[in-house]
Formats: C-alpha cells, structure tokens, sequence
C-alpha cells in the first residue's frame, strides 16, 4: 500500500472510527488535535499525534495551512478529513494534494462542483435523475422576479446556491410573497455564504429524506442501499435507519440505479452520498444533494451490508481500484442510529459541554456504540454537540426499535445531559413505530412532547 | 471610581461581533447599559449573546476576539465613570 502513515484531519467519534479502521489495515495513525483534545480518546488511541493550534475550530481543524504543516511534519503520507470542518472543502483537498500528500476522498474539483447546489442539481438532471421542480438555474439579484414568479407552482421553497444545513430556507405560498422574501434570502447568502445566488424549489408536504450510500473509484461506482433520515430538527439529523422501510424494492432498485449513474457521470471517487426527498404518496423520489464525504450515519450501511466503509475508502484513495461489485452487496435486516449529543432536550437543546463522571456502554449482539467517551472526559464547549452513535441491527424493523429500547436503557452517561431522553421517547411514540415521519415531523413533535421530556430526565436524576 | 466586571456564564468562543463582516458590538472606552450586547459565546455551534448587567464604561476586554472562555471568566472592565 502506499498509504502507510495517515493524519487525521478531525476529532470526536469520526477520529476514532478511522483510527480503528486504519489499525485494521496495519496503517499508522497521526491524530492532529487542538488544545482541547489534548486528552481526547483520539490521541489516546493513535500511534502518534501533532497539535495544529488552539481550542476555536478556526484556529485547528479548519486552519488549512496548520494540518498541512502538521502532516508533513509527522511524515504523514495521508490525510482523512472525516465529516464536517474541512471535509467538503476542495481547497483544502488540492492544499493536501500540492505538496504530495493523499487526500481520502473526491478530488477537489469534484468538492468544488458537486457543493454548489444548483451546479449538482444541473448534473443530475444530465445523468437522467429527476430533481424537485422549480427553476433550475440560479436566481440573483438581476433578474426580473415578477416574470419568475408567473410561472411557478406554489408553495416553493427558495434556497441559497452555496447553502447548507438548512441556513436561509424560505417558504413562498404565492407570487407576492416570492417577490418579497427572494431578494431578503440573496441578501442573506450574500452575508452567510458570500453569494448572493439562490434558486427554487416546489415545496413538497410530508416529504422523507432518504438518501442512498455510494462508493466509487473514479470511473466505476456501486451502491451500498439507501437509508430513511427524516427525524430531525432544525434540520439536523438525529436518527437514522437502514433500509428505508417506506421505499418499496421496485423503487428502491430505481432510486440506487439513478444514484450509481449519477455518481458514475461525474468519475466519483470515494464514498459520497446522494440526498433524495421522497414523497411517499406519490412514491416519487427527487434528488436534493450530494455529500462528498463519510457521513455521521454510515454505520447503519455498514451494519445491513457487513462492508466496511471507511476501510473501502481508504482502499480507494490508496490508488487501488473498486473491489466491489454490486451483486455482492446484500441487504440484510435492519439498522437505527440514535445520535448522543451534549444537548438538554427538555431545555431548547442546551448544550451541556463538561467533564463526563461515570460511563456505562450497552453491548450484546447487534449493538454498536461509536462514541469519543471514557469516564473521566472532557466534553469541549467548541465544537459539535455529538458525543456518541448508539447503533442497533436485528433481522427486522420491529426487532430493532427493541433492541433500541434496551440499548438506551444500558447507556449511562453522568455528569452532562444528553438527547437519551429524546430518542427514549420516541421509540414509545406510537408513530415511530409504526415508520410514519417525514422531514417536519420532529419540530411538531417537539413542540407536545416538552413535560414527557422532562419526566424521563428527571427521572434518571 | 469604582470597576466592576462582565462574566462570561458560559464555556466556548468569544467573538466580538455579530459575524465576522460586520462592525464589533462596542468599542473599548464607549458607555453601555444594562442589558446592551457586548459580544456573542459560541458553544458547541450554538450562538448565546453576553450582556452587561451594569451601567458603565466599558474600560477594556479582557479577552480577545475569537478567544476560548471558560464558564466564570471575566471579560470585560467596567468603570462606572460616565463621560
């Protein structure tokens, strides 16, 4: 192999998961880290590790220049840029790639052009997939509104072209409100993400988001199934599920077809994942986006497919070509992620960033738990609020919410709040279980389930 | 003339302005009162805004822009000469 010494661009549970997925492999690892990680798990389980600045993620893992010098002062032949800080971020895969180094994921460029929304819209109406209506080009400042507005079908939502997480979304019922929020949602791109281009979309109700796992090595991609990731809030994933129970096979089969030659079209190279909304009604999918990276819920993927997705994209960056083929990728039983974050959900979602007391991890069969935690550490305030994925696998849906339920129950984290409460009451929520969500689902919910909250949480105090 | 102190109660990142293309909430000898805005504390990427509980004149900050604050920190001198 030619990687043999890989830097770890990132922190938290993702740092881990590649540290053990590259030991695997018999490769090196180099944790980069900031002041307050100093005593993270991930530096305790690296072979080695390098600091590359202080707390504030602008002055460590989003400083570029810091985990260049970083990697090449610990001889790294590798970089891995995990989810999230730099990870979609072409100029920090060409800065890798400049001074000879690998970069684990797409080639910058690819970054560059899948990232911009309406530019990934335009290249998967090219490879045959069909996207939400509405315009397909972008919108600024310069156009006549009134003239774009005659011709929609309302409600629409308007968007930001170098949007994400949901930033700036607007809801249009009618031409007028359309000539009145387009030019506020500009402005707001403008200040958020220094482009004042946004574009349109129609607004479907009760829309899931279900998205479809892809890996590929540049000119030939396979798909690993899809999963359903409509509980969210704010727009912030918080639970995850593989396979998609409400996708029949016939559109199953459809949906991953359509993601394999979009991903093909564009010559993908590593993992990515491609973001469908799916009105259940109609059974008609739409795609959204693509993720050119890892993301937080792959081990549902990687628990119904036995593959090892951070292993198979090391693998590619490596130079070698895609050992997959799909007819060996099966589908088997069922998969629920519930996201552990640092947050007080009976209290807004408060962070609670502190020192974790006492640990108590669940086990047994079909239960994984990726998690940054030791009993004794320190939960930053300066970063993301995830501090653990509580993950399940049974042969059936039913199984696994059960599955679920004990395992929540065995997890016990002292010393902070986190969103075990939330997950716990959903899994008594009767429509949960019966697979009904879509992507608005939990802000409603939220807003009744507030004192049922507070009784488990206090209840455990 | 008597000083009194901002605490940060909370943990994370300090920042002085509103975001990084607009002007700093106050500058370092301007009045303020109760209840005016004097910078924002970023933890775990949620934005929570830092208020004067007194009347004063803002002396100086004690943290710079962008710094990590612990929960208890100072960060700012307050003079309760008006000028």
């Amino acid at each position: 192999m030619a990687i043999k010494r890989l830097l770890i661009a990132n922190r938290g549970e993702i740092a881990v998961r590649i540290i053990r997925a590259a030991k695997s492999m018999g490769i090196h690892t180099i944790q980069a880290y900031s002041e307050a990680d100093e005593d993270s798990l991930a530096v305790r389980l690296a072979d080695e590790s390098v600091l590359i600045g202080k707390p504030p993620a602008s002055k460590s893992y989003l400083n570029i220049e810091a985990i260049v010098a970083g990697a090449q002062d610990t001889k790294a032949d590798a970089v891995h840029p995990g989810y999230g800080f730099l990870a979609e971020n072409g100029e920090f895969a060409d800065a890798v790639g400049s001074v000879g180094l690998i970069f684990v994921g797409p080639k910058g460029s690819t970054i560059r052009h899948l990232g911009d929304k309406v530019e990934a819209r335009l290249a998967a109406n090219a490879a045959g997939l069909p996207t939400v209506p509405g315009s397909f080009g972008r919108i600024d400042l310069t156009h006549r509104l009134d003239a774009i507005g005659g011709e929609l079908n309302f409600p629409v939502l308007i968007k930001a072209a170098a949007g994400g997480g949901g930033r700036g979304i607007r809801i249009a019922r009618n031409e007028e409100e359309f000539c009145r929020l387009a030019p506020q949602a500009a402005v707001e791109a403008q200040a958020a993400f220094g482009d004042n281009g946004i574009y349109v979309e129609a607004y479907i109700e009760r829309a899931r988001h279900i998205e479809v796992q892809i890996i590929g090595d540049g000119s030939r991609a396979v798909h690993l199934f899809d999963r359903e990731c409509s509980l969210q809030r704010h727009r912030q994933k918080i639970w995850e599920e593989a396979p998609a129970s409400v996708v029949s096979d016939e559109i199953r089969n459809q949906l991953c077809q359509s993601a394999v030659a979009f991903a093909e079209s564009v010559g993908y190279c590593g993992a990515g994942t491609m973001e469908f909304l799916y009105d259940a009604e109609r059974e008609k999918y739409y795609f959204l986006e693509v993720n050119t990276r890892i993301q937080v819920e792959h081990p549902v993927t990687e628990f119904v497919t036995a593959i090892d997705l951070i292993r198979e994209s090391i693998r590619i960056a490596d130079g070698g070509c895609l050992l997959l083929n799909q007819e060996d990728i099966v589908l088997s039983g069922h998969s629920i992620e519930c996201r552990i974050n640092a947050e007080d959900p009976a209290n807004g979602f408060m962070p609670s960033p502190g020192i974790v007391s006492a640990l108590s991890v669940p086990g047994g069969p079909g239960v994984r738990f990726d998690s940054m935690l030791f009993s004794g550490c320190s939960i930053p305030p300066f970063y993301d609020s995830l501090i653990g994925k509580l993950i399940v696998w049974d042969e059936s849906r039913d199984f696994a919410l059960q599955r679920m339920r004990g395992a929540l129950e065995e997890l016990q984290i002292e010393g902070i709040l986190t969103t075990k409460p939330l997950h716990q009451a959903l899994l008594d929520d009767a429509r949960i279980k019966d697979g009904e969500m879509h992507i608005e689902f939990l802000d409603h919910w939220l807003d009744k389930s507030m004192s049922r909250l507070t009784q488990i949480r206090d209840g455990e105090q | 003339m008597s000083t009194k102190q901002i605490i940060s109660s909370l943990p994370g990142t300090f920042y002085r302005r509103p975001s990084p293309d607009q002007p700093v909430y106050v500058e370092e000898g301007n009045c303020v009162s109760v209840g005016d805005t004097v910078g924002l504390i970023e933890v775990m990427k949620s934005f929570h805004e830092v208020k004067s509980e007194f009347d004063g004149k803002l002396v100086k900050f004690l943290v710079e822009n962008e710094d990590a604050i612990m929960a208890g920190q100072p960060i700012a001198d307050l003079s309760d000469e008006r000028n």
